[in-house]
């Protein structure tokens, strides 16, 4: 059962219209709310007069901050809590200051969303602006917290051995500055919620019920529980489907307040589906990060040490990460590499843009990408290979487990298992990567100067130095990915009367195939077919403790927790079969259809067995340590010098996640990151002006990959590493595709277009900034041309009829 | 993303329609495919008091070859109403070839081109097509006064503007007779494709007898608050035989004459560069097609 790609049990559902998302749930007397949001980047909050708002046609109730003051609790940190950090925590409505736009001032509830919105444009709400901070690179011109002038929220220093003596005798020091752009995640269904009392719930009996959370259900249950003095017991949180997560979703955000609040007030319930407008500016963004990093290298091209200077914009508030993101890079940038010292440095800095969280590979995209860029750069300043380089410097399997010296969620980094060098011979056989053994003058650029149709452009011979106005590169990327992160998971596994296996979890399902995974991993564990066994998760009520989906932890920690719980029931199971059937346990034999037999040819059904109760077990499933799933993504560009546009050809991606559970599902995973990755490395970006203003408030300005602008993918699972740190040697797969990829399509450009030192590097790639590239890469007198005129144009960008 | 309260009237004739918009003029607007409309309602960017919905005004759903040759697209014509019409392609080979280029098909089925003009994004490819084709527009409005015609160059006043007056209705397009062996270009650049252009054009010409290009014309769109004809451009190549050497001069020229704008998609200095790249080389697309083949397409 497990290690086949079954299909995924939950998609007949979905495919025939028949899932239920938080936005089919419609309850007999539900009001809508919209939130009113601050159209300010930075502004003290006067008065705010809702009266027009409140006698508008339809509305029940309009609440500001003077209406919930007593009521508003800052929402706290979810993961890594710091004391540190509690004053720069968002409260659910903006009290005495809006610090971005787009944060919650009012909601308004009425009889319909329309309704809600006409008379949301009547509340008057009196701003008196203020200077906006908007780059975290810069001193700012505004604090947002007076107690804070200079907007540093935190200072986080990782590292080990002594980079001082590292790069005192360096043969080579090689810089590079690199930044990451503003994304984030944008799952295909917007946020939204469905609170619904019990009648007397609002006097303080009966429950309250809320549609629409997920990820991490048993905690956001907790954190309402705590903001409205109640006992958990009386909050039940349900998972309905759920249109992808990415890590944004299913967090604690001031709606998670607001809408059940405003049903409890109100003795009714309440929805709130989250529009497109409002999601881009109010969901958690993220990757915000400029390096300053210096690679010492000795004479044969060992890395010796490296520094990092990193500032990662946060926004205007700690959410529920905190400082989780930046201390993940900070924690991961070594990556696969051996070296003696390591020092990074990291200004978490607040600005006047919507708060930050995690994004798919949080903090790994990021620091990934500036590493290999890095190691790309000092490959052609030494002249040694870049694959080669790698290979002198990647950890080799014998030094496994390795101990990083870093630390990441308060935890140790100690790599469990895998080949590295392996895995880059691999990509590099496998996608044909060209040797790039360079001087330093980084002559040899090695363009192909060929159009896409093979011919060279303009009709000109692809001779000697030709003007190539389409220009080839090759990039790489190495990573590690952390992935099943504790502290614990739990499943609860029983037969229901006709003998179906049913297990419940906290787990959540995004969309990933959570169900079809621990239906095969259960069906493995008991011995019966995947198909009949029902997988419940996303209630509070199902089962008392829950840490959710995030971190690529579902297979690892809900997969161990299922099949122990089921292991556990198997044991019972046969137990009573064996005084049935009076024989012995090691004489019985569980066929896949849930017949019983023993050696003696009689036989029971699981009904049979579960006819009389008692046949239900519960496993928490606890990892102290993570599991490392590793890999290498490889691009093949080509870049139009004329217009900037880089088209990826293909993508290669070689990954090792342990024990493979169900292979389709891990294929979507990578596929599905591959394409966030290469939107995150040459389109998308969330753009704020200099006074805070948002720009990038629809699709038509934040621009995500569509189906022509992801190329031919080849991935390979190299196997090979199960983890020593859980029985069935799992490894998390989610993040795996996207964590490589903007290096290797930034290496890939650099390839194409030349590198120098000074040269900043910038994700994503935009047309214009490659264009820039390109002509200060003509202006200073590369190989490589002004354009050839009339050559064909294909890909997205330029484009001509045939 | 919910738009404020409006009447909804879907009257039956143009003179309906027109009497609607003498009643409402800036209160109303025009409902045709509402692929822009749409949008503007939901986020609130309009909020017309009256949204006149034309689509069963089958008068204006015509479309087709007119008498003196030339082909004439009614207000209610979907894009890919005429995508799909190989009468089409064969009559007007370069608006043909710009309509894949126009948003993504589910737009271009419910989109109309006289949609996509009134609406007058600069980045709208039909922008450029009707200037380099040098087509006619028909406006009608009510009160018997007789339809007015006006001139694509006369067409886009500002960003978003148009000469049809509030009161008025555009009521179909007229493209001229392809002259034979009429060579044309089209090209485009956006960063994904379906997006608004940063830059494009639409540019057409024939060849004398001495071999000098003549009746040259190139629309350009995205590279300025309207759609624009770069007319130093077409005086480059008038009369002088076409070649790289030209082309480059032309693109030159392109390059000194539009103004675009700085916006968040793309600064002025990357849009006037990439006018002269696309000018250049639909130029010598234009050349390198033979202008005798999309007439045997027919």
């Amino acid at each position: 059962m497990i290690g086949r790609s079954v299909r995924r049990l939950e998609d007949p559902r979905r495919l025939r219209g028949e899932g239920v998302y938080v936005d089919d749930v419609h309850l007999s007397g539900m009001l809508h709310a919209t939130v009113v949001r601050s159209p300010h980047a930075h502004a003290r909050l006067r008065e705010i007069d809702a009266a027009a708002a409140r006698a508008a046609p339809g509305v029940a109730a309009v609440f500001t901050a003077g209406d919930l003051m007593d009521a508003l609790r800052p929402i706290p940190i979810r993961l890594v809590p710091d004391d540190r950090l509690l004053r720069y925590l968002q409260h659910p409505l903006a009290i005495d200051r809006v610090r971005y736009v787009g944060e919650p001032v009012a909601l308004v509830v009425a009889r319909s969303r329309a309704a809600a919105e006409d008379a949301a444009e009547r509340v008057e709400v009196g701003f008196e602006p203020l200077p906006a901070a908007t780059d975290a690179g810069s001193p700012p011109p505004a604090a947002l917290f007076d107690y804070t002038p200079d907007n540093v929220a935190s200072l986080i220093e990782e590292g080990f051995g002594d980079p001082d003596a590292a790069f005192a005798r360096a043969h080579r020091i090689v810089r590079l500055t690199f930044r990451t752009g503003r994304h984030t995640a944008v799952p295909m269904e917007t946020r939204g919620l469905v609170a619904a009392p019990d009648r007397g719930a609002a006097h303080g009996r009966g429950r309250l019920t809320i549609w629409g959370p997920t990820k991490v259900t048993h905690f956001n249950r907790g954190v309402l529980a705590a903001m409205l003095g109640w006992p958990e017991h009386r909050i039940r949180l349900v998972e309905p489907e759920v249109g992808g997560g990415f890590g944004a979703r299913g967090e604690f955000y001031p709606e998670d307040f607001l809408v059940p609040c405003a049903a409890l007030r109100l003795g009714r319930p309440v929805k709130w589906i989250e529009d497109r407008v409002e999601h881009l500016s109010a969901i958690n963004h993220s990757r915000e990060q400029c390096y300053e990093l210096a690679l010492a290298l000795d004479p044969d091209g060992r890395f010796l040490g490296l520094r990092a200077e990193m500032t990662n914009d946060m926004g205007a508030y700690l959410r529920t990460h905190g400082t989780v993101v930046p201390g993940l890079s900070a924690g991961m940038l070594p990556g696969p590499y051996e070296m003696e010292a390591y020092r990074c440095r990291v200004r978490c800095v607040l600005t006047n843009k919507t708060p930050t969280g995690t994004y798919r590979a949080p903090g790994r995209f990021e620091c990934n990408a500036a590493r290999e860029r890095l190691i790309d750069r000092a490959a052609r300043v030494t002249g040694i290979d870049p694959v080669e380089l790698r290979m002198r410097n990647l950890i080799r399997p014998e030094r496994m487990p390795f101990a990083r010296g870093t630390t990441i969620l308060g935890e140790e980094v100690e790599y469990d298992s895998g080949d590295y060098p392996h895995a880059l011979a691999e990509a590099a056989s496998l996608s044909g990567f060209p040797s790039r053994v360079r001087g330093e003058a980084g002559d040899g650029e090695a363009p192909d100067g060929k159009a896409p149709d093979g011919k060279a452009p303009g009709g000109k011979e692809a001779g000697g130095r030709p003007a190539a106005r389409y220009r080839s590169g090759w990039g790489l990327a190495c990573f590690v990915e952390k992935t099943g992160t504790g502290p614990f998971e739990g499943a609860r596994a029983c037969l229901d009367r006709s003998g179906a296996l049913v297990i419940a979890t906290g787990a959540a399902d995004l969309g990933q195939g959570l169900e079809t995974c621990l239906a095969q991993i259960a069906g493995d564990a008991l011995g019966v077919d995947h198909v009949g066994i029902i997988v419940r998760h996303g209630d509070t009520d199902l089962i008392p403790h829950g840490v959710g989906s995030f971190a690529s932890r579902g297979t690892v920690m809900a997969g161990n927790a299922v099949h122990a719980a089921v292991s556990q029931l198997r044991t019972r199971l046969l137990e009573r079969a064996a005084a049935r059937l009076e024989t012995e346990v090691s004489d019985l034999v569980i066929e896949a259809d849930g017949v019983v037999r023993g050696a003696g040819g009689g036989s029971c059904t699981l009904a049979d067995l579960a006819a009389e109760p008692g046949l239900e077990t519960v496993h928490y499933f606890r990892c102290e340590r993570m599991a490392y799933s590793h890999g290498v993504a490889v691009a093949r560009v080509r870049v139009d010098t004329a217009t900037g546009l880089v088209v990826p050809e293909r993508i290669w991606l070689l990954y090792d996640v342990g024990r493979v559970v169900n292979p389709g599902l891990v294929a979507g995973q990578i596929e599905g990151g591959i394409a966030q990755g290469l939107g995150g490395a040459l389109l998308e970006e969330l753009r704020y002006d200099d006074a805070g203003q948002f720009l990038s408030g629809s699709f038509m300005d934040y621009l995500l990959p569509g189906t022509t602008d992801v190329p031919s993918i080849v991935h390979r699972d190299l196997g090979g590493s199960p983890s020593p740190r859980n029985p069935l040697g799992v490894k998390g797969a989610g993040e795996v595709g996207i964590a490589g990829i903007g290096g290797a399509i930034a290496n890939a450009v650099a390839d194409a277009l030349g590198d120098a030192e000074g040269d900043s590097d910038r994700l994503p790639l935009t047309s214009e900034r490659v264009w820039a590239r390109a002509r200060a890469m003509e202006a200073a007198g590369s190989p490589g041309s002004p354009r050839a005129p009339g050559a064909p144009a294909a890909g997205a960008g330029a484009a001509a009829p045939a | 993303m919910k738009p404020a309260p409006f009447a909804y009237r879907d009257p039956d004739t143009v003179d309906e329609v027109l009497a609607l918009l003498a009643e409402h003029g800036d209160d109303a607007k025009l409902l045709a495919g509402g692929q822009s409309l749409g949008p503007m309602l939901n986020m609130r960017v309009v909020s017309p008091a009256v949204v006149v919905d034309l689509n069963r005004v089958k008068a204006l759903a015509g479309r087709g070859g007119s008498a003196s040759g030339g082909f004439v697209i009614g207000a209610l014509v979907r894009q890919a109403d005429l995508e799909d019409d190989p009468a089409f392609a064969a009559a007007q080979p370069l608006a043909a070839a710009a309509l894949p280029f126009i948003a993504h098909r589910p737009i271009r089925n419910r989109g109309t081109v006289a949609g996509s003009l009134v609406h007058a994004d600069p980045a709208a490819e039909w922008g450029g097509v009707v200037l380099a084709l040098d087509a006619r527009i028909e406006v009608r409005q009510a009160g018997g006064a007789s339809p007015r015609t006006v001139a694509a160059e006369d067409f886009f006043t500002g960003i978003l503007e148009t000469a049809v007056e509030p009161d008025e209705l555009l009521a179909e397009i007229r493209l001229p007779p392809w002259p034979e062996d009429a060579r044309w270009g089209f090209r485009e650049f956006a960063r994904r494709r379906g997006d608004f252009a940063l830059a494009g054009v639409a540019c057409r010409f024939e060849v004398d007898g001495a071999g000098g290009g003549r009746s040259v014309r190139i629309g350009l769109f995205g590279v300025g608050d309207t759609a624009v004809r770069a007319r130093r451009a077409e005086a480059v190549l008038e009369g002088e035989t076409p070649g790289p050497e030209v082309f480059a001069a032309a693109a030159a020229a392109v390059q000194d004459e539009v103004e675009p704008l700085d916006d968040g998609h793309a600064s002025a200095g990357y849009r006037r560069h990439l006018a002269g790249v696309l000018v250049e080389d639909a130029l010598a697309d234009a050349w390198a097609r033979n202008g005798g083949d999309e007439g045997e397409a027919a």
